[in-house]
């Protein structure tokens, strides 16, 4: 299992940083780290990235709930709340733990299927790819299926490999 | 493109052709998109709001897919010109609020139009006459692909287009048909519909979309939820139940032929009458009577009039219609007798029959 980027806990928060469309990096962060960078924005925010958060749910009283913050647009969950529109884009990620529940109140479901924007930054797409094979990863360790696991950790390398040129090319 | 010019056209959706137009008046697609790097409408600032106006305004008047679209700015435009474009079926009410960089491409056709910094930074639609769902489909798809080659949506892999309100996320699409129901209306049938229609998720609204009021027997039928199901599965729920309703609806139509010939005459002659001989008229009542007459010519009841031009009237008679035509400022008194001399010109005119 990653450990976070910010102190020796487990990792639970894997977020692809995007600048200008380009990936900037994958942040892995514990729970107390993750909370801190969803409600302050540590560091440069996100102006597009992908949380995946397996944060506990309904822990918190709902006026603390209010009191988070994007870091991109300034809203407070109170005021989306309050008006039913959110930001920007970002809030999907910063407020993911509150709008998860309501998603699934309004739609039923909380994974799209459908279109996919054929220009999706390539770079970003397969971030997505990892984050979700990284999971599967780590569940098929839970499990100890370790077969699927070496499959898993194959299928990541190579995905690695495609996007780490790509990475250079756009740091340069 | 001005307002001016389009008070001599008509949209081409309500020509009345088309799959069951003589039910189904128009089908509609629309969907919802922002750009990745920019705060929602609502939350952006004044340059905000102005960079991502000249953004896509470019890109729409830049041929997209293929088509011409007209770019016409809402900034400066007098609230009648706001109200005469939402009559028209090319922007929301929403959109028609007083606020800054906001705007609307709309292609010659009146077929697609495309809303710039409304809720969403994109809400384009694309209409046809009758039910063309599937046309909609290809035609809005393609038009989303192209404008997205030139720019970089908000989009997740598990939450799909963002949108800023909840409500519209994943897919961002929004199908519906506007359905002509008279029959079902004066038989009461209408609240059966409308429940089957909420059992199974679907919204019921009026002729002017989001919270407006049945008029003239319109009644909208779209989707409600946009997450977790694909354009194509949402598309189906939508069309899968039309010909529940349209066959319902003649049904009940055939009935009250068949019960009641001459008084069901008598209800269509007597609106048509009414249309043609008023000396002043409001707009409510205009819309009934051109339901009754819209049933008439459907039913043979009334032969010398095109659905075409029975289709337009519903919309010309509207408020910012009439003072758009008459290029006149009128009060709620002065606009019915304008209405009523409106309506008796072109009823006269159309009509093949003696007056
Ligand atoms: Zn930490
Ligand atoms: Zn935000």
């Amino acid at each position: 299992m990653k450990k976070c980027g910010r102190c020796d806990k487990p990792a639970v928060l894997h977020i692809t940083e995007l600048q200008h469309g380009e990936v900037k990096g994958l942040l892995h962060l514990c729970e107390t780290c993750a909370k801190e960078y969803l409600s302050h924005g540590q560091g440069s925010a996100p102006e597009a990235g992908l949380a995946e958060a397996e944060l506990p749910e309904g822990e918190e009283p709902l006026e603390d709930l209010d009191q988070h913050v994007c870091p991109s647009c300034g809203i407070t969950f109170k005021e989306f709340r309050s008006q039913g529109r959110l930001g920007c884009p970002n809030d999907y990620i910063a407020f993911q733990d509150e709008l998860l529940p309501l998603l699934e109140n309004i739609h039923g479901e909380t994974q799209h299927v459908g279109k996919v924007p054929k220009r999706a930054p390539h770079a970003s797409q397969k971030q997505y790819q990892l984050i979700r094979l990284r999971n599967q990863l780590r569940a098929a360790i839970d499990e100890e299926m370790y077969e699927e696991a070496a499959r898993l950790r194959d299928q990541i390398s190579v995905i690695e490999r495609e996007i780490t040129p790509s990475q250079a090319a756009s740091d340069a | 493109m001005d307002v001016e010019s389009l008070t001599q056209t008509s949209g081409e959706w309500l020509r009345g052709t088309g799959p069951e137009s003589d039910i189904v008046m128009s089908s509609r697609i629309r969907l919802a998109r922002n750009l990745a790097s920019f705060p929602f409408p609502n939350r952006a600032d004044d340059a905000a709001r102005a960079e991502v106006e000249l953004l896509l305004r470019g890109r729409l008047t830049d041929r997209p897919a293929g088509r011409r679209l007209n770019y016409l700015s809402l900034t400066g435009l007098e609230t009648l010109d706001r109200q005469f474009l939402v009559e028209r079926q090319l922007i929301s009410r929403e959109h028609s609020d007083e606020r800054t960089h906001r705007g609307v491409a709309v292609s010659d056709e009146e077929n697609v139009s495309v809303m710039v910094n409304e809720e969403d930074h994109l809400r384009m639609q694309v209409l046809r006459s009758g039910l063309a769902l599937d046309e909609c489909w290809q035609e809005i798809d393609r038009l989303d692909d192209a404008l997205e080659a030139d720019v970089t949506y908000a989009f997740s892999e598990q939450l799909g287009y963002l949108t800023a309100c909840p409500t519209n996320c994943g897919t961002g699409i929004r199908v519906s048909v506007l359905l002509h129901l008279p029959a079902l209306v004066i038989t009461k049938e209408i609240s059966k519909v409308f429940q089957a229609l909420q059992k199974i998720g679907l919204a019921v609204r009026g002729l002017y979309g989001e919270g407006s009021q049945a008029m003239g027997d319109f009644y909208q039928i779209s989707n409600q939820v946009t997450l977790g199901k694909s354009e194509e599965q949402l598309i189906a729920t939508v069309k899968d139940v039309i010909p529940n309703i349209l066959s319902y609806e003649r049904r009940v139509r055939q009935a009250l032929v068949k019960e009641n010939r001459q008084g069901l005459h008598d209800q269509v002659s007597r609106a048509y009458g009414i249309l043609r001989n008023a000396q002043t008229i409001s707009s409510e009542e205009t819309m009934h009577l051109l339901s009754s007459v819209r049933l008439g010519v459907n039913l043979g009841l009334i032969d010398d009039l095109e659905m075409q031009n029975v289709n337009e009237l519903f919309i010309q008679t509207q408020p910012a219609h009439l003072q758009k035509i008459r290029h006149q400022r009128l009060e709620s008194a002065e606009r019915n007798v304008m209405r009523a001399a409106f309506i008796r010109q072109r009823l006269t005119e159309e009509s093949t029959g003696p007056e």
